[in-house]
Protein backbone atom coordinates (compact mmCIF):
# COMPACT_ATOMS: atom_id res chain seq x y z
CA UNK A 1 0.00 0.00 0.00
CA UNK A 2 1.07 3.58 -0.39
CA UNK A 3 0.39 6.66 1.63
CA UNK A 4 1.18 10.11 0.26
CA UNK A 5 0.47 13.32 2.07
CA UNK A 6 0.84 16.78 0.53
CA UNK A 7 0.74 20.14 2.20
CA UNK A 8 2.53 23.17 3.52
CA UNK A 9 4.87 22.98 6.46
CA UNK A 10 4.89 24.31 10.00
CA UNK A 11 8.45 24.02 11.18
CA UNK A 12 10.00 23.58 14.65
CA UNK A 13 13.44 22.93 16.12
CA UNK A 14 14.85 20.09 18.20
CA UNK A 15 13.62 18.41 21.39
CA UNK A 16 9.98 19.48 21.08
CA UNK A 17 8.64 17.74 24.18
CA UNK A 18 5.16 16.40 24.86
CA UNK A 19 4.66 18.89 27.69
CA UNK A 20 4.70 21.76 25.21
CA UNK A 21 2.71 19.79 22.61
CA UNK A 22 -0.06 19.44 25.18
CA UNK A 23 0.53 20.95 28.66
CA UNK A 24 -0.37 18.79 31.69
CA UNK A 25 -3.23 20.98 32.79
CA UNK A 26 -5.28 19.85 29.78
CA UNK A 27 -4.79 16.12 30.23
CA UNK A 28 -7.93 15.83 32.28
CA UNK A 29 -9.86 16.47 29.04
CA UNK A 30 -11.08 13.28 27.44
CA UNK A 31 -12.53 14.79 24.25
CA UNK A 32 -9.83 14.96 21.54
CA UNK A 33 -11.32 18.15 20.11
CA UNK A 34 -10.83 19.86 23.48
CA UNK A 35 -7.19 18.72 23.51
CA UNK A 36 -6.72 19.98 19.95
CA UNK A 37 -7.62 23.54 20.95
CA UNK A 38 -4.46 23.61 23.07
CA UNK A 39 -2.06 21.80 20.74
CA UNK A 40 1.48 23.24 20.85
CA UNK A 41 0.32 25.83 23.37
CA UNK A 42 3.51 25.50 25.36
CA UNK A 43 5.63 26.46 22.37
CA UNK A 44 3.69 28.42 19.77
CA UNK A 45 0.63 30.55 20.45
CA UNK A 46 -0.20 30.82 16.75
CA UNK A 47 -0.06 27.08 15.99
CA UNK A 48 -3.84 26.67 15.72
CA UNK A 49 -3.94 29.56 13.23
CA UNK A 50 -1.07 28.07 11.23
CA UNK A 51 -2.64 24.64 10.84
CA UNK A 52 -5.68 26.12 9.12
CA UNK A 53 -3.82 25.86 5.85
CA UNK A 54 -0.64 23.97 6.80
CA UNK A 55 -0.97 20.27 7.50
CA UNK A 56 2.56 18.96 7.88
CA UNK A 57 4.83 19.50 10.87
CA UNK A 58 8.57 19.28 10.21
CA UNK A 59 11.00 19.30 13.12
CA UNK A 60 14.61 18.59 14.02
CA UNK A 61 15.90 15.89 16.40
CA UNK A 62 14.03 14.09 19.18
CA UNK A 63 10.48 15.23 18.42
CA UNK A 64 8.04 14.21 21.16
CA UNK A 65 10.51 13.59 23.96
CA UNK A 66 9.34 13.39 27.56
CA UNK A 67 6.06 12.11 28.89
CA UNK A 68 4.26 9.08 27.45
CA UNK A 69 1.03 11.04 27.07
CA UNK A 70 -0.80 9.78 24.02
CA UNK A 71 -2.77 13.00 24.19
CA UNK A 72 0.20 14.69 22.44
CA UNK A 73 -0.20 13.04 19.01
CA UNK A 74 -3.98 13.09 19.51
CA UNK A 75 -3.93 16.87 20.00
CA UNK A 76 -1.83 17.35 16.85
CA UNK A 77 -4.04 15.04 14.79
CA UNK A 78 -7.30 16.66 15.83
CA UNK A 79 -5.81 20.13 15.34
CA UNK A 80 -5.50 19.16 11.68
CA UNK A 81 -1.94 17.87 11.37
CA UNK A 82 -1.81 15.13 8.73
CA UNK A 83 1.84 14.09 9.14
CA UNK A 84 4.91 14.80 11.23
CA UNK A 85 8.36 14.55 9.66
CA UNK A 86 11.37 14.85 11.95
CA UNK A 87 15.11 14.21 11.90
CA UNK A 88 14.36 11.75 14.71
CA UNK A 89 11.57 10.95 17.16
CA UNK A 90 11.44 10.04 20.81
CA UNK A 91 10.51 6.38 21.09
CA UNK A 92 7.18 6.54 22.93
CA UNK A 93 5.85 9.43 20.83
CA UNK A 94 6.63 7.55 17.63
CA UNK A 95 4.72 4.47 18.78
CA UNK A 96 1.84 6.55 20.11
CA UNK A 97 1.52 8.46 16.84
CA UNK A 98 1.40 5.23 14.85
CA UNK A 99 -1.14 3.74 17.23
CA UNK A 100 -3.55 6.68 17.10
CA UNK A 101 -3.22 7.01 13.34
CA UNK A 102 -1.01 10.05 12.92
CA UNK A 103 1.53 9.36 10.13
CA UNK A 104 5.10 9.98 11.27
CA UNK A 105 8.26 9.77 9.19
CA UNK A 106 11.81 9.75 10.46
CA UNK A 107 13.90 11.62 7.91
CA UNK A 108 17.36 12.82 8.95
CA UNK A 109 18.16 16.17 7.34
CA UNK A 110 14.53 17.23 7.01
CA UNK A 111 14.88 20.18 9.36
CA UNK A 112 17.86 21.53 7.47
CA UNK A 113 16.34 21.18 4.01
CA UNK A 114 12.69 22.06 4.50
CA UNK A 115 11.77 25.64 5.39
CA UNK A 116 8.76 26.92 7.28
CA UNK A 117 5.90 27.33 4.83
CA UNK A 118 7.37 25.09 2.10
CA UNK A 119 5.06 22.85 0.09
CA UNK A 120 6.08 19.20 0.53
CA UNK A 121 4.93 15.76 -0.52
CA UNK A 122 5.57 12.95 1.95
CA UNK A 123 5.54 9.36 0.74
CA UNK A 124 5.29 7.35 3.95
CA UNK A 125 5.83 3.91 2.42
CA UNK A 126 8.93 4.88 0.45
CA UNK A 127 10.17 7.20 3.17
CA UNK A 128 10.52 10.09 0.72
CA UNK A 129 10.08 13.78 1.34
CA UNK A 130 9.83 15.97 -1.77
CA UNK A 131 10.18 19.66 -1.07
CA UNK A 132 8.20 21.15 -3.96
CA UNK A 133 9.31 24.66 -3.02
CA UNK A 134 13.04 24.04 -3.50
CA UNK A 135 12.95 20.86 -5.60
CA UNK A 136 14.98 18.79 -3.15
CA UNK A 137 14.23 15.15 -2.37
CA UNK A 138 15.11 13.55 0.94
CA UNK A 139 15.32 9.86 1.73
CA UNK A 140 14.04 8.96 5.16
CA UNK A 141 13.24 5.60 6.71
CA UNK A 142 10.81 3.43 4.78
CA UNK A 143 7.71 2.37 6.68
CA UNK A 144 6.87 -1.34 6.47
CA UNK A 145 3.41 -2.36 5.24
CA UNK A 146 1.93 -3.47 8.55
CA UNK A 147 2.96 -0.21 10.19
CA UNK A 148 1.41 1.79 7.35
CA UNK A 149 -1.84 -0.07 7.96
CA UNK A 150 -1.77 0.80 11.66
CA UNK A 151 -0.84 4.42 10.87
CA UNK A 152 -3.73 4.69 8.46
CA UNK A 153 -6.44 3.40 10.77
CA UNK A 154 -4.99 3.41 14.25
CA UNK A 155 -4.29 0.36 16.41
CA UNK A 156 -7.85 0.06 17.71
CA UNK A 157 -9.29 -0.44 14.23
CA UNK A 158 -6.35 -2.64 13.19
CA UNK A 159 -6.91 -5.00 16.13
CA UNK A 160 -10.67 -4.95 15.68
CA UNK A 161 -10.32 -6.05 12.07
CA UNK A 162 -7.75 -8.67 13.00
CA UNK A 163 -10.03 -10.16 15.64
CA UNK A 164 -13.14 -10.26 13.47
CA UNK B 1 27.91 -13.33 12.70
CA UNK B 2 27.16 -16.71 14.15
CA UNK B 3 28.82 -15.88 17.42
CA UNK B 4 26.28 -13.09 17.90
CA UNK B 5 23.55 -15.70 17.60
CA UNK B 6 24.89 -17.94 20.34
CA UNK B 7 22.76 -18.24 23.43
CA UNK B 8 25.65 -17.32 25.61
CA UNK B 9 26.15 -13.75 24.51
CA UNK B 10 23.13 -11.79 25.59
CA UNK B 11 22.94 -8.89 27.99
CA UNK B 12 20.25 -8.93 30.67
CA UNK B 13 17.70 -6.99 28.60
CA UNK B 14 18.13 -9.25 25.56
CA UNK B 15 17.83 -12.34 27.73
CA UNK B 16 14.66 -11.18 29.47
CA UNK B 17 13.06 -10.29 26.13
CA UNK B 18 14.18 -13.56 24.53
CA UNK B 19 12.74 -15.67 27.35
CA UNK B 20 9.48 -13.70 27.45
CA UNK B 21 9.12 -14.14 23.69
CA UNK B 22 10.00 -17.82 23.59
CA UNK B 23 12.93 -17.32 21.24
CA UNK B 24 16.42 -18.66 21.78
CA UNK B 25 18.14 -15.45 21.01
CA UNK B 26 17.34 -11.75 20.86
CA UNK B 27 19.68 -9.33 19.16
CA UNK B 28 19.39 -5.57 18.68
CA UNK B 29 16.90 -4.75 15.93
CA UNK B 30 15.00 -8.05 16.21
CA UNK B 31 11.26 -7.64 16.59
CA UNK B 32 9.90 -9.91 19.29
CA UNK B 33 6.44 -10.40 20.71
CA UNK B 34 6.74 -10.75 24.44
CA UNK B 35 4.44 -12.14 27.07
CA UNK B 36 3.76 -9.32 29.53
CA UNK B 37 3.99 -10.02 33.25
CA UNK B 38 2.27 -6.84 34.40
CA UNK B 39 0.74 -3.74 32.86
CA UNK B 40 0.24 -0.55 34.84
CA UNK B 41 -1.64 2.66 34.11
CA UNK B 42 -2.45 5.78 36.12
CA UNK B 43 -5.33 8.24 36.27
CA UNK B 44 -4.06 10.22 33.26
CA UNK B 45 -3.34 7.27 30.98
CA UNK B 46 -5.79 4.56 32.13
CA UNK B 47 -9.06 6.22 31.01
CA UNK B 48 -7.88 6.39 27.37
CA UNK B 49 -6.57 2.82 27.67
CA UNK B 50 -9.92 1.64 29.00
CA UNK B 51 -11.68 3.37 26.11
CA UNK B 52 -9.31 1.72 23.61
CA UNK B 53 -9.80 -1.66 25.33
CA UNK B 54 -13.56 -1.40 24.87
CA UNK B 55 -13.28 -0.12 21.29
CA UNK B 56 -11.07 -3.10 20.45
CA UNK B 57 -13.95 -5.30 21.52
CA UNK B 58 -12.53 -6.09 24.96
CA UNK B 59 -14.96 -7.42 27.49
CA UNK B 60 -12.58 -9.09 29.94
CA UNK B 61 -8.96 -8.22 30.76
CA UNK B 62 -6.54 -11.05 29.98
CA UNK B 63 -5.57 -11.46 33.62
CA UNK B 64 -7.13 -9.49 36.46
CA UNK B 65 -4.09 -10.12 38.67
CA UNK B 66 -1.68 -8.58 36.21
CA UNK B 67 -3.43 -5.31 35.41
CA UNK B 68 -2.53 -2.63 37.95
CA UNK B 69 -4.32 0.73 38.09
CA UNK B 70 -2.95 3.48 40.31
CA UNK B 71 -4.41 6.94 40.87
CA UNK B 72 -1.56 9.40 41.45
CA UNK B 73 -1.39 12.33 39.02
CA UNK B 74 -4.51 14.17 40.18
CA UNK B 75 -4.88 12.93 43.75
CA UNK B 76 -7.18 13.81 45.38
CA UNK B 77 -9.28 14.99 42.45
CA UNK B 78 -8.82 18.73 42.05
CA UNK B 79 -11.73 19.32 39.72
CA UNK B 80 -14.67 17.61 38.06
CA UNK B 81 -12.63 16.40 35.10
CA UNK B 82 -10.18 14.67 37.43
CA UNK B 83 -13.02 13.17 39.44
CA UNK B 84 -14.45 11.77 36.22
CA UNK B 85 -11.08 10.21 35.26
CA UNK B 86 -11.00 8.56 38.69
CA UNK B 87 -14.57 7.34 38.34
CA UNK B 88 -13.71 5.69 35.01
CA UNK B 89 -10.76 3.85 36.61
CA UNK B 90 -12.73 2.86 39.71
CA UNK B 91 -15.64 1.51 37.71
CA UNK B 92 -13.37 -0.47 35.40
CA UNK B 93 -11.41 -1.96 38.30
CA UNK B 94 -14.62 -3.08 39.96
CA UNK B 95 -16.20 -4.48 36.80
CA UNK B 96 -13.05 -6.33 35.78
CA UNK B 97 -12.39 -7.54 39.31
CA UNK B 98 -8.86 -6.14 39.31
CA UNK B 99 -6.86 -7.35 42.32
CA UNK B 100 -4.65 -4.30 42.24
CA UNK B 101 -6.45 -0.99 42.08
CA UNK B 102 -4.90 1.74 44.20
CA UNK B 103 -7.54 4.32 44.89
CA UNK B 104 -7.02 7.68 46.62
CA UNK B 105 -5.37 7.11 50.00
CA UNK B 106 -4.27 3.57 49.20
CA UNK B 107 -1.09 3.75 47.18
CA UNK B 108 0.85 6.77 46.03
CA UNK B 109 3.08 7.52 43.05
CA UNK B 110 2.57 4.67 40.60
CA UNK B 111 6.23 3.62 40.20
CA UNK B 112 6.85 3.60 43.94
CA UNK B 113 3.72 1.51 44.48
CA UNK B 114 4.80 -0.90 41.73
CA UNK B 115 8.26 -1.29 43.26
CA UNK B 116 6.88 -1.82 46.75
CA UNK B 117 4.29 -4.39 45.76
CA UNK B 118 4.56 -5.84 42.29
CA UNK B 119 7.84 -5.65 40.39
CA UNK B 120 10.04 -8.75 40.32
CA UNK B 121 13.35 -9.32 38.58
CA UNK B 122 13.28 -10.92 35.12
CA UNK B 123 9.73 -9.73 34.47
CA UNK B 124 8.54 -7.76 31.46
CA UNK B 125 6.44 -4.85 32.65
CA UNK B 126 4.90 -2.06 30.60
CA UNK B 127 3.17 1.01 31.89
CA UNK B 128 1.24 4.00 30.67
CA UNK B 129 3.84 6.40 32.03
CA UNK B 130 7.24 7.24 30.64
CA UNK B 131 9.00 6.63 33.96
CA UNK B 132 7.99 2.97 33.97
CA UNK B 133 11.66 2.42 33.11
CA UNK B 134 12.31 2.70 36.88
CA UNK B 135 11.82 -1.04 37.48
CA UNK B 136 15.12 -2.00 35.91
CA UNK B 137 16.46 -1.17 39.39
CA UNK B 138 15.70 -4.77 40.42
CA UNK B 139 16.67 -6.35 37.10
CA UNK B 140 13.30 -6.30 35.36
CA UNK B 141 12.67 -5.11 31.80
CA UNK B 142 10.22 -2.23 31.94
CA UNK B 143 9.29 0.58 29.63
CA UNK B 144 6.68 3.26 29.09
CA UNK B 145 3.99 2.91 26.45
CA UNK B 146 0.96 4.93 25.36
CA UNK B 147 -2.63 4.41 26.37
CA UNK B 148 -3.82 2.57 23.26
CA UNK B 149 -1.09 -0.03 23.72
CA UNK B 150 -1.97 -0.34 27.40
CA UNK B 151 -5.49 -1.12 26.19
CA UNK B 152 -4.22 -3.76 23.79
CA UNK B 153 -2.04 -5.36 26.50
CA UNK B 154 -4.99 -5.45 28.89
CA UNK B 155 -6.77 -7.39 26.17
CA UNK B 156 -4.03 -9.71 24.92
CA UNK B 157 -1.25 -9.83 27.53
CA UNK B 158 1.30 -9.46 24.78
CA UNK B 159 3.25 -6.65 23.07
CA UNK B 160 5.85 -6.36 20.34
CA UNK B 161 9.23 -4.78 20.95
CA UNK B 162 12.26 -3.95 18.90
CA UNK B 163 15.19 -5.37 20.87
CA UNK B 164 17.16 -2.26 21.85
CA UNK B 165 20.81 -1.56 21.19
CA UNK B 166 22.71 -1.43 24.45
CA UNK B 167 25.01 1.00 26.17
CA UNK B 168 26.85 0.03 29.32
CA UNK B 169 27.51 2.78 31.82
CA UNK B 170 30.17 1.79 34.31
CA UNK B 171 30.46 3.92 37.44
CA UNK B 172 33.77 3.54 39.18
CA UNK B 173 34.81 4.98 42.51
CA UNK B 174 32.44 5.98 45.25
CA UNK B 175 29.83 8.73 45.61
CA UNK B 176 30.82 11.19 48.29
CA UNK B 177 27.72 12.32 50.23
CA UNK B 178 25.92 14.66 49.93
CA UNK B 179 26.58 13.82 46.26
CA UNK B 180 23.85 11.32 45.44
CA UNK B 181 22.49 9.04 42.72
CA UNK B 182 20.45 12.00 41.47
CA UNK B 183 23.58 14.06 40.86
CA UNK B 184 25.08 11.09 39.06
CA UNK B 185 22.16 10.49 36.70
CA UNK B 186 21.85 14.21 35.96
CA UNK B 187 25.55 14.29 35.18
CA UNK B 188 25.21 11.28 32.86
CA UNK B 189 22.22 12.85 31.06
CA UNK B 190 24.27 16.02 30.65
CA UNK B 191 27.01 13.95 29.01
CA UNK B 192 24.67 11.94 26.75
CA UNK B 193 22.23 14.72 25.82
CA UNK B 194 18.43 14.52 25.72
CA UNK B 195 18.45 12.08 22.81
CA UNK B 196 21.81 10.44 23.51
CA UNK B 197 20.35 7.01 24.24
CA UNK B 198 17.22 7.07 22.09
CA UNK B 199 15.69 3.60 21.67
CA UNK B 200 18.55 2.09 23.67
CA UNK B 201 18.88 0.09 26.85
CA UNK B 202 21.11 1.74 29.43
CA UNK B 203 22.75 -0.80 31.71
CA UNK B 204 24.38 0.55 34.85
CA UNK B 205 27.30 -1.30 36.35
CA UNK B 206 30.50 -0.78 38.28
CA UNK B 207 31.47 -0.52 41.95
CA UNK B 208 29.51 2.66 42.67
CA UNK B 209 26.30 1.09 41.35
CA UNK B 210 26.87 -2.16 43.23
CA UNK B 211 27.27 -0.09 46.41
CA UNK B 212 23.90 1.60 45.86
CA UNK B 213 20.68 0.59 47.55
CA UNK B 214 17.63 -0.17 45.41
CA UNK B 215 16.23 3.31 46.11
CA UNK B 216 19.27 4.86 44.42
CA UNK B 217 19.21 2.41 41.53
CA UNK B 218 15.58 3.44 41.05
CA UNK B 219 16.65 7.07 40.72
CA UNK B 220 19.20 6.08 38.05
CA UNK B 221 16.81 3.92 36.02
CA UNK B 222 13.92 6.36 36.46
CA UNK B 223 15.64 9.10 34.49
CA UNK B 224 17.04 7.16 31.53
CA UNK B 225 13.97 8.18 29.53
CA UNK B 226 15.27 11.76 29.80
CA UNK B 227 18.03 10.74 27.41
CA UNK B 228 15.59 8.86 25.20
CA UNK B 229 16.26 5.33 26.44
CA UNK B 230 13.79 2.48 26.24
CA UNK B 231 14.81 0.99 29.57
CA UNK B 232 17.41 1.28 32.29
CA UNK B 233 18.64 -1.75 34.14
CA UNK B 234 20.97 -2.89 36.91
CA UNK B 235 22.02 -6.55 37.26
CA UNK B 236 20.31 -8.04 40.33
CA UNK B 237 22.52 -8.96 43.29
CA UNK B 238 22.44 -9.54 47.04
CA UNK B 239 21.01 -6.06 47.64
CA UNK B 240 18.21 -6.86 45.21
CA UNK B 241 17.47 -10.10 47.06
CA UNK B 242 17.42 -8.31 50.41
CA UNK B 243 15.04 -5.67 49.04
CA UNK B 244 12.65 -8.26 47.60
CA UNK B 245 12.62 -10.26 50.84
CA UNK B 246 11.94 -7.13 52.85
CA UNK B 247 9.04 -6.16 50.60
CA UNK B 248 7.60 -9.67 50.71
CA UNK B 249 8.09 -10.18 46.98
CA UNK B 250 9.25 -13.80 47.13
CA UNK B 251 9.40 -16.03 45.20
CA UNK B 252 11.42 -14.48 42.40
CA UNK B 253 14.17 -15.42 40.01
CA UNK B 254 17.14 -13.52 38.62
CA UNK B 255 18.25 -13.27 35.03
CA UNK B 256 21.86 -12.25 34.53
CA UNK B 257 23.53 -11.05 31.37
CA UNK B 258 26.37 -13.13 30.00
CA UNK B 259 29.90 -12.07 30.91
CA UNK B 260 30.75 -11.69 27.22
CA UNK B 261 27.51 -9.89 26.30
CA UNK B 262 27.78 -7.34 23.53
CA UNK B 263 27.26 -3.61 23.96
CA UNK B 264 27.25 -0.97 21.27
CA UNK B 265 29.37 1.14 23.53
CA UNK B 266 30.67 1.25 27.06
CA UNK B 267 31.30 4.49 28.91
CA UNK B 268 32.94 4.91 32.29
CA UNK B 269 32.62 7.64 34.87
CA UNK B 270 34.27 8.19 38.22
CA UNK B 271 31.74 8.84 40.99
CA UNK B 272 34.45 10.13 43.33
CA UNK B 273 34.96 13.29 41.29
CA UNK B 274 31.27 14.25 41.05
CA UNK B 275 29.79 17.21 42.87
CA UNK B 276 26.21 18.41 43.44
CA UNK B 277 24.66 19.40 40.09
CA UNK B 278 21.40 20.80 38.77
CA UNK B 279 19.60 20.68 35.44
CA UNK B 280 19.11 24.31 34.51
CA UNK B 281 15.81 25.18 32.79
CA UNK B 282 14.51 24.43 30.33
CA UNK B 283 16.47 21.30 29.48
CA UNK B 284 17.15 18.17 31.49
CA UNK B 285 20.53 17.83 29.77
CA UNK B 286 21.60 21.37 30.66
CA UNK B 287 23.51 20.13 33.70
CA UNK B 288 25.89 22.29 35.72
CA UNK B 289 27.59 22.10 39.11
CA UNK B 290 25.42 23.97 41.62
CA UNK B 291 28.31 26.24 42.56
CA UNK B 292 28.73 27.36 38.93
CA UNK B 293 25.14 28.46 38.40
CA UNK B 294 25.40 31.73 40.28
CA UNK B 295 22.84 33.38 42.52
CA UNK B 296 19.35 31.96 41.98
CA UNK B 297 16.66 33.15 44.43
CA UNK B 298 14.11 30.43 45.08
CA UNK B 299 10.34 30.73 45.61
CA UNK B 300 9.47 27.06 46.04
CA UNK B 301 11.24 23.83 46.89
CA UNK B 302 9.71 20.46 46.12
CA UNK B 303 11.02 17.21 47.57
CA UNK B 304 9.22 14.15 46.23
CA UNK B 305 8.21 12.40 42.95
CA UNK B 306 8.96 8.95 41.53
CA UNK B 307 12.57 10.06 41.17
CA UNK B 308 13.22 11.12 44.78
CA UNK B 309 10.23 10.69 47.08
CA UNK B 310 11.47 7.67 48.98
CA UNK B 311 12.18 7.29 52.69
CA UNK B 312 15.94 7.58 52.15
CA UNK B 313 15.43 10.83 50.23
CA UNK B 314 13.24 12.25 52.97
CA UNK B 315 15.82 11.26 55.58
CA UNK B 316 18.49 13.24 53.76
CA UNK B 317 16.25 16.29 53.48
CA UNK B 318 15.16 16.02 57.13
CA UNK B 319 18.73 15.84 58.30
CA UNK B 320 19.41 19.17 56.63
CA UNK B 321 16.16 20.76 57.85
CA UNK B 322 16.52 19.47 61.42
CA UNK B 323 16.69 22.44 63.79
CA UNK B 324 16.41 24.87 60.88
CA UNK B 325 13.54 26.69 59.22
CA UNK B 326 12.52 27.09 55.63
CA UNK B 327 13.57 30.62 54.69
CA UNK B 328 10.81 33.22 54.98
CA UNK B 329 9.28 33.88 51.58
CA UNK B 330 10.00 30.35 50.43
CA UNK B 331 7.52 27.49 50.52
CA UNK B 332 8.82 23.93 50.76
CA UNK B 333 6.60 21.04 49.70
CA UNK B 334 7.50 17.56 50.87
CA UNK B 335 5.58 14.75 49.20
CA UNK B 336 6.27 11.17 50.31
CA UNK B 337 6.01 8.90 47.27
CA UNK B 338 3.67 6.40 48.88
CA UNK B 339 1.51 5.72 51.89
CA UNK B 340 4.19 3.29 53.10
CA UNK B 341 6.90 5.93 52.79
CA UNK B 342 4.66 8.45 54.58
CA UNK B 343 3.92 6.09 57.41
CA UNK B 344 7.57 5.11 57.93
CA UNK B 345 8.61 8.77 57.82
CA UNK B 346 5.99 9.48 60.46
CA UNK B 347 7.30 6.67 62.63
CA UNK B 348 10.88 7.93 62.35
CA UNK B 349 9.89 11.46 63.32
CA UNK B 350 10.89 12.82 59.93
CA UNK B 351 7.47 14.30 59.23
CA UNK B 352 7.65 16.19 62.53
CA UNK B 353 11.05 17.56 61.52
CA UNK B 354 9.52 18.90 58.30
CA UNK B 355 6.58 20.45 60.12
CA UNK B 356 8.85 22.13 62.65
CA UNK B 357 10.94 23.49 59.80
CA UNK B 358 7.69 24.92 58.40
CA UNK B 359 7.68 22.76 55.30
CA UNK B 360 4.30 21.62 54.00
CA UNK B 361 3.84 17.87 53.90
CA UNK B 362 1.35 16.85 51.19
CA UNK B 363 -0.37 13.57 50.45
CA UNK B 364 1.43 10.93 48.38
CA UNK B 365 0.93 11.89 44.71
CA UNK B 366 2.84 13.27 41.73
CA UNK B 367 2.14 16.81 42.91
CA UNK B 368 3.95 19.73 41.27
CA UNK B 369 6.18 17.37 39.25
CA UNK B 370 3.28 16.69 36.95
CA UNK B 371 2.16 20.31 36.89
CA UNK B 372 -1.54 19.65 36.76
CA UNK B 373 -2.61 19.59 40.34
CA UNK B 374 -0.91 21.23 43.31
CA UNK B 375 2.08 23.40 44.09
CA UNK B 376 2.15 25.17 40.75
CA UNK B 377 4.22 28.25 39.94
CA UNK B 378 3.25 31.64 38.61
CA UNK B 379 5.18 33.70 36.07
CA UNK B 380 8.65 34.65 37.18
CA UNK B 381 8.84 32.08 39.99
CA UNK B 382 11.64 29.59 40.51
CA UNK B 383 11.48 26.11 42.04
CA UNK B 384 14.29 23.78 43.06
CA UNK B 385 12.77 20.32 42.78
CA UNK B 386 13.85 16.70 43.07
CA UNK B 387 11.79 15.90 39.97
CA UNK B 388 12.72 14.62 36.53
CA UNK B 389 11.66 17.34 34.08
CA UNK B 390 12.13 21.09 33.81
CA UNK B 391 10.43 21.77 30.48
CA UNK B 392 8.72 25.08 29.71
CA UNK B 393 5.42 25.13 31.60
CA UNK B 394 6.06 21.79 33.32
CA UNK B 395 5.14 23.16 36.77
CA UNK B 396 2.59 25.80 35.86
CA UNK B 397 3.45 29.08 34.14
CA UNK B 398 5.50 29.05 30.96
CA UNK B 399 7.49 31.85 32.55
CA UNK B 400 8.38 29.86 35.69
CA UNK B 401 11.65 27.95 36.10
CA UNK B 402 12.41 24.52 37.58
CA UNK B 403 15.95 23.53 38.58
CA UNK B 404 16.19 19.74 38.94
CA UNK B 405 18.29 18.74 41.94
CA UNK B 406 18.99 16.09 44.57
CA UNK B 407 17.06 16.02 47.87
CA UNK B 408 20.11 17.46 49.67
CA UNK B 409 20.43 20.39 47.26
CA UNK B 410 16.68 21.04 47.41
CA UNK B 411 16.61 20.99 51.22
CA UNK B 412 19.68 23.25 51.48
CA UNK B 413 18.04 25.67 49.03
CA UNK B 414 14.88 25.73 51.17
CA UNK B 415 16.95 26.82 54.16
CA UNK B 416 18.90 29.57 52.41
CA UNK B 417 16.21 30.72 49.98
CA UNK B 418 18.55 30.41 47.05
CA UNK B 419 19.97 27.57 45.00
CA UNK B 420 22.56 26.09 47.35
CA UNK B 421 25.28 23.47 47.23
CA UNK B 422 24.43 21.29 50.27
CA UNK B 423 28.12 21.02 51.18
CA UNK B 424 28.00 24.66 52.26
CA UNK B 425 25.36 23.94 54.92
CA UNK B 426 27.15 20.80 56.02
CA UNK B 427 30.29 22.83 56.59
CA UNK B 428 28.32 25.11 58.91
CA UNK B 429 27.14 22.35 61.24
Amino acid sequence: MSMKICGRVVKYGEDVNTDVIIPSKYLAFTNPHDLAKHAMEGLDDSFIEKVHDRKIVVAARNFGCGSSREQAPVALKYAGVEAVVADSFARIFYRNAVNIGLPVLECPGAAETVADGDEVEVDMGEGLVRDLSNGKVLHGNKTPGFLLKIMEKGLVQYIKEGRS
Amino acid sequence: MWARGRLTRMNITEKILAQASGVGNASPGDIVEARIDKVMANDITAPLAIEAFHQMGGTRVWDSKRVVLILDHLVPANDENAAELHRICREFALKEGLDNFYDVGRGGVCHQVMMENHVKPAEVIVGGDSHTCTYGAVGAFSTGIGSTEVGSVMLTGRLWFKVPRAVKVVINGKLKPPVAAKDLILYIIGQFGADGATYMTVEFNGPAVKAMGIHERMTLCNMVVEMGAKNGVVEPDDQTAAYLEKKGLSPYRFIHGDPDAVYEKTVEYDASTLEPVVAVPYRVDNVKPVRDVGEVPVDQVHIGSCTNGRLEDLRIAAKILEGRKVKKGVRALVIPASVDVYSQALEEGIIETFLKAEALVCNPACGPCYGGHLGLLTAGETCVATVNRNFVGRMGSRKARVFIASPATAAASAVTGKLTDPRILEAQT
